[in-house]
């Protein structure tokens, strides 16, 4: 007998609880300048950023929608509601977060996580940022890690965002780029001073519990020569038959010699349109480290990029994609060597099943001026069964000769030989082939949080279950 | 009583293609039996057969351990049911370490769990046995083995798990002498701590030197063309299997 398993119940139980909203505290939905005043009236924006946002949303009337990957067709934007006030400030106790708002993120075990092995906590619930806290002596090193919108307004860090907010993707990257400019709220802002190098990491958690909402957070994060970071990323959020929207956009600037590594674990409900822009600028000697776990969404647009802008700058990205029914994952990497001696290396696996589509997308640009400079792109997909599909889609555009470039794809489905001699010594076919599967994501596994790659590994383990015939 | 396994008429093919034409034979507990035979004679679809490989269609005939009929059982519960196949050419599972799987196989064919402490002792003492680096336990599955490695790595599994038959397909095959010594003491020992049955299927007597051989079945075309003793091996060692292949083709 097969054990039927209805995945999409089983894998998401600790997801998948919503808590009452207040409609009160939505904001009209669909797009006009009035809906952006009132956005801008709400957070009490300086006046550039009145005016960014509202330029924002010319730009995003004026781009047409993305058209190189998965349909979006299913997401009316015009319906998705952009903003919804928060009941309570910005806390740094967490005792005074609303008991529901708590009660959420105990659920996810993020206050936990922070006790045991953080550095320091953001929580976005929504629109808004609900929880911000870090270690006293984290704070004491001159590390700056709170929600975007009270850095703005404070003097001694209101300039230096000026400076770099949306920058390096400005609203004219593309239509999602332009609405996140326009709508943005929440996120967090990231300060390491020069030489400081915080050991254990930091994390900010993202929950959408809305439904029919949008999720717009920016991320800043600015490292000054010489320091290290551990960025972790969550993202979750219940399941509800409106189609939801994350557009959020982040902004890395790594000085020189200095280290950020920014972890991801993706896992919003799969009716999620996941449009997010990710971007980090890397100085001389400087390293980025992208590590990217995706999981959940209905559809997902990511593809991190790297610009190496520095004399041996270099880039890592270490990511895993699992498509599952109904899901069509458009993920990979970009990298643009705009220095000598710059470095990049990109690996990744992708697995698809009951359907799920995933596709690869990498795209290497090595410019004249880097010479010397060293790509290396790898990737595999292992397709579970035969209605599911994977592609990979590299674009390489090479400046110089003076470049060592290697590219690897690997395409291919679960083994039955490897199936049956786990079976010949006593494994079931789920847990031969979940073994397979786990075997296949391991050298991206081990990168991520010790936590996550647990859930990882028993998410596998459920996504297999009942998964032949 | 019941034989311990029991072929009956056994015919199976591969890709629509019949390679097993009626193939019978017996093994009681604890005997040794011998199975030769030429390239492509169907030794290996035998015992591929036996474990529930998907890659064979039985068509006819059963097969029986203890009587009941396992022929449509799947891999994993013949494996429960305390058979083992030594593969000619086992094959590489990234990402799993030989250590993490033979804990698994061992807890899923026993049902029992086993203390990571009592597993690794007794793992050690296996791996010490067949002169393995300690370090090959931590390295996953097969990859990057050569093949005198994968061989041993086999052994061990068998002496972890504790079948009560054992397949072996050419275990001994491109071996130096050194490392077929080394794969007979396991295969003795297996014997010794268990005494259990082997099928094993060779071109040499190397591999038999410490064994008793109970009874030897020569297979060519994928039938069964001749029983005998022990004695038997030595001849067709000496003579070949010429005399066994139908000579009209
Ligand atoms: N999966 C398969 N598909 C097609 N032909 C096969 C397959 N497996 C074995 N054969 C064929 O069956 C015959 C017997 O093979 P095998 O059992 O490996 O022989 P042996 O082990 O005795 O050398 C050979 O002709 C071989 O090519
Ligand atoms: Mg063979």
């Amino acid at each position: 007998m097969k054990e039927k398993t209805n995945v999409n119940d089983i894998d998401r139980s600790l997801y998948d609880f919503r808590n009452e909203e207040d409609e009160s505290e939505y904001f009209d939905s669909g797009l006009s300048k009035e809906i952006i005043r009132a956005i801008s009236d709400e957070k009490n924006d300086t006046d550039w950023m009145r005016e960014f946002r509202l330029r924002s949303l010319e730009i995003y009337q004026k781009t047409k929608m993305v058209d190189w990957g998965p349909s979006i067709e299913g997401l009316d934007v015009d319906n998705i509601v952009t903003y919804i006030r928060q009941k309570s400030r910005m806390n740094t106790d967490w005792e005074a977060v609303p008991d529901d708002i708590k009660d959420t993120f105990e659920r996810l075990g993020i206050p936990q996580a922070e006790r045991e092995s953080l550095a320091g906590v953001g929580a976005q619930y929504d629109s808004e940022l609900v929880y911000h806290n870090v270690r006293k002596e984290v704070a004491e090193s001159g590390v700056v890690y709170t929600d975007l919108e009270s850095a703005m307004h404070d003097e001694r860090y209101a300039e230096m965002i000026r400076q770099h907010f949306m920058k390096l993707v400005p609203p004219t990257d593309h239509k999602f780029a332009a609405l996140h400019g326009a709508v943005w709220s929440g996120g967090s802002f990231v300060y390491v001073p020069k030489g400081v190098c915080l050991e254990i990491p930091l994390q900010s958690y993202f929950r959408l519990n809305a439904k029919g909402a949008g999720q717009f957070e920016h991320t800043l994060i600015i490292l000054e020569e010489g320091s290290y970071l551990h960025f972790i990323e969550g993202c979750s959020a219940p399941k509800y038959y409106e189609a939801g929207l994350h557009a959020g956009c982040v902004e890395l600037y790594v000085g020189r010699n200095a280290t950020l590594r920014y972890s991801t674990i993706e896992n919003w409900s799969k009716n999620m349109y996941n449009l997010n822009t990710k971007r980090a600028l890397v100085e001389e000697g400087g390293k980025i480290e992208w590590v990217s776990g995706s999981f959940g969404s209905h559809v997902s647009y990511l593809y991190p990029m790297s610009i190496l802008n520095g004399r041996g700058a270099s880039a890592e990205f270490t990511g895993i994609t699992f498509a599952g029914e109904g899901q069509n994952l458009d993920t990979g990497a970009k990298v643009v060597h705009n220095a000598p001696d710059t470095s990049s290396y990109i690996n990744t696996k992708s697995i698809s099943k009951s359907g799920g589509i995933s596709t690869f997308r990498s795209a290497v640009t090595v410019n004249k001026n880097a010479e010397g400079s060293r790509s290396a792109v790898n990737c595999e997909s292992l397709m579970l069964d035969r209605i599911s599909r994977s592609d990979t889609v590299p674009v390489m555009d090479i400046r110089t000769n003076k470049a060592d470039i290697g590219h690897e794809a690997k395409i291919g489905r679960i083994s039955d030989e490897a199936v049956f001699y786990l079976m010949s010594r006593g494994l079931d076919e789920d847990s031969a082939k979940a073994m397979i599967v786990r075997g296949f994501a391991d050298n991206v596994s081990k990168e991520l949080p010790l936590e996550y790659a647990m859930e990882m590994n028993n998410l596998i383990g459920l996504e297999m279950k009942g998964s032949i015939g | 009583m019941a034989h311990l396994l029991e072929i009956k008429g056994l015919s199976a093919s591969a890709e629509k293609k019949e390679i097993l034409h009626g193939v019978s034979l017996f093994i009681d507990g604890g005997e040794t039996h011998v199975l030769m035979g030429p390239n492509g004679a169907g030794k290996s679809t035998l015992g591929s057969t036996i474990m529930g490989s998907p890659e064979y269609t039985v068509g006819s005939g059963s097969i029986l351990l203890d009587g009941e009929d396992i022929t449509e059982l799947s891999p994993d519960k013949r494996a429960k049911k305390g058979i083992f196949l030594s593969f000619q050419s086992p094959i590489e599972i990234p990402g799993i370490t030989l250590s993490e799987f033979l804990r698994n196989a061992l807890e899923q064919t026993t049902g029992k769990h086993m203390k990571l402490w009592d597993f690794k002792k007794k793992l050690k003492a296996a791996m010490d046995l067949l002169d393995m680096d300690p370090s090959y336990a931590d390295r996953d599955l097969n990859v990057g083995f050569s093949g005198g490695e994968k061989k041993k790595a086999e052994i061990l599994q068998l002496l972890i798990l504790q079948p009560r038959l054992a397949i072996l397909d050419e275990t001994d095959s491109g071996l130096d002498v050194d490392a077929v010594r080394t794969v007979s003491k396991g295969i003795d020992e297996y014997k010794k701590q268990t005494g259990g049955s082997l099928l094993v299927i060779t071109h040499n007597t190397k591999i038999l030197d410490a064994l008793t051989v109970d009874k030897t079945h020569i297979l060519a075309d994928g039938k069964v063309a001749a029983e005998g003793g022990g004695e038997l091996v030595e001849e067709v060692i000496s003579s070949g299997f010429e005399k066994y292949i139908k000579k009209e083709r």
